[in-house]
């Protein structure tokens, strides 16, 4: 006897990196070594957390107001915007987007980054935004730049924003990074390249005119897609 | 039945070792409202008040410095939160978001209630997102109680875990005073390797 029940999608494996890659060193000793347990379960048992827009202040999608002292973030202006969307190309709406980031000189407000190039004091780089209920987020900030971090002789990250998304369920959580189209870092870093090479592509924003204002900011797209629902029969 | 997606999953990637002003900023003192802390119920809360500790060991066994645990779990009578009221009205926000860099062990202290069974047959247990830099999937992991053994033992998803492992996903309960911690370290590699749940 079977009924039909909702259960999420699975991660495609085909779309994330492996959890240790030779090269990106830190993976070898915090990647687990065995398989991950697979587990039948329904939505129901995957709690999202839960929040509210109390938790969103006034400027805390404006990156380049949000922590302003004494002046202007320096840098390039930009317009980062997109959709939180399911694999049904569904939107995920009143969703939690956090996004943080190093400053236009590639320097992380982080004790621990001990890179050699100037903090910002006007410049947080960190931000969060909640979906509308098309999925969209939006997000004015500062085009971050380029570090090295010593993963292998003349390491440089690409220039990248970090972004948090919880999605609907407890499962659905993604945390990943958004690129820069044509920027000729992307060949040489290990984290962007750990992704299958199919899949690296979802992780490049696309500059858009449309998006870009006159006199104020470049405009840029980049989706997030999550896990998606399917009814599906299963075994009662 | 599954069919052919029509959009495909954005690839995840590490956290990085810089997550801290963006996803715990008042847990590390940035001047930035933290939309969680490592603390999933205040004092008010109705529930018997534990203490989640532990250590994220990598495969050295040395303690991860820049590590983050999130949780999500149900209140003491096995309810979860549905509403951002319920959090005002009950003082249980049923999530917490708890950075492992600024303990001098390494450590991620979480404060909650014990919670209740979610569903009748299911053991009590608290649902875990880890993720740090060197990690380029966040894992999802579960603790369940030692002073639980009987509901452990008919737990359903317990049960699809190997025998000889799952005490790894089984927190001890530590009393001090009238101070209850349950420990929980998490071991990424090893014989003692934590079980992770592909969910």
């Amino acid at each position: 006897m079977s009924k039909t029940t909702t259960v999420l999608r699975p991660r495609d494996w085909d779309s994330h990196p492996k959890l240790i890659d030779s090269g990106y060193k830190s993976t070898a000793l915090r990647g687990p070594k065995q398989w991950l347990v697979p587990v039948k379960q329904n939505l129901a048992d995957l709690r999202s957390p839960v929040y509210g827009n109390g938790i969103i202040g006034a400027l805390d999608g404006d990156l380049t107001r949000n922590a302003v002292r004494n002046g202007e973030p320096l840098g390039e202006r930009m317009i980062v915007t997109g959709r939180v969307l399911d694999e049904g190309g569904r939107p995920v709406p009143n969703t939690l987007v956090e996004l943080w980031q190093a400053n236009a000189c590639g320097r992380y407000v982080h004790k621990v980054d001990q890179h050699d190039a100037p903090l910002d004091p006007n410049f947080l780089g960190a931000g969060r935004a909640l979906t509308d209920a098309e999925g969209r987020y939006k997000f004015l900030t500062i085009k971050p730049g380029a570090y090295p971090w010593k993963n292998h002789h003349n390491a440089w990250r690409p220039q990248h924003l970090h972004f948090s998304v919880f999605g609907h369920y407890f499962a659905t959580r993604l945390v990943t990074q958004m690129y820069f189209p044509g920027d000729p870092l992307l060949a040489y870093d290990p984290i962007f390249q750990a992704t299958p090479a199919q899949a690296r592509e979802r992780l490049i924003a696309r500059f858009s005119m449309d998006i870009t204002e006159p006199e104020y900011a470049l405009g840029y797209e980049f989706d997030i897609v999550l896990r998606g629902a399917d009814q599906t029969p299963m075994e009662s | 039945m599954s069919h052919t997606p029509d959009l495909k999953q954005t690839p995840s990637q590490t956290v990085g070792p810089y997550f801290a002003y963006g996803l715990s900023p008042e847990q590390y003192l940035y001047d930035f409202k933290s939309a969680f802390t490592p603390v999933a119920a205040s004092d008010r809360a109705e529930g018997e008040h534990i203490r989640l500790i532990g250590q994220v060991l990598d495969g050295a066994g040395h303690p991860v410095n820049d590590a983050l645990i999130e949780i999500v779990q149900a209140d003491a009578h096995g309810r979860y939160v549905e509403t951002a009221e319920d959090i005002e009205r009950t003082g249980f926000a049923g999530a917490a978001r708890c950075g492992t860099g600024t303990d001098a062990e390494n450590r991620f202290i979480i404060e909650t209630v014990k919670p209740g069974a979610a569903a009748p047959g299911d053991a009590p247990r608290i649902d875990v997102i880890l993720t740090m830099r060197g990690l380029l999937n966040h894992l999802f992991t579960r603790i369940y109680f030692d002073d639980e053994a009987a509901a452990n033992a008919a737990d359903p998803v317990l049960q699809q875990v190997p025998a000889e492992r799952r005490h790894t996903l089984i927190a001890r309960r530590e009393v001090s005073g009238a101070r209850v911690s349950y420990r929980f370290d998490i071991r990424m590699q090893g014989d003692e390797e934590t079980v992770f749940l592909d969910l």
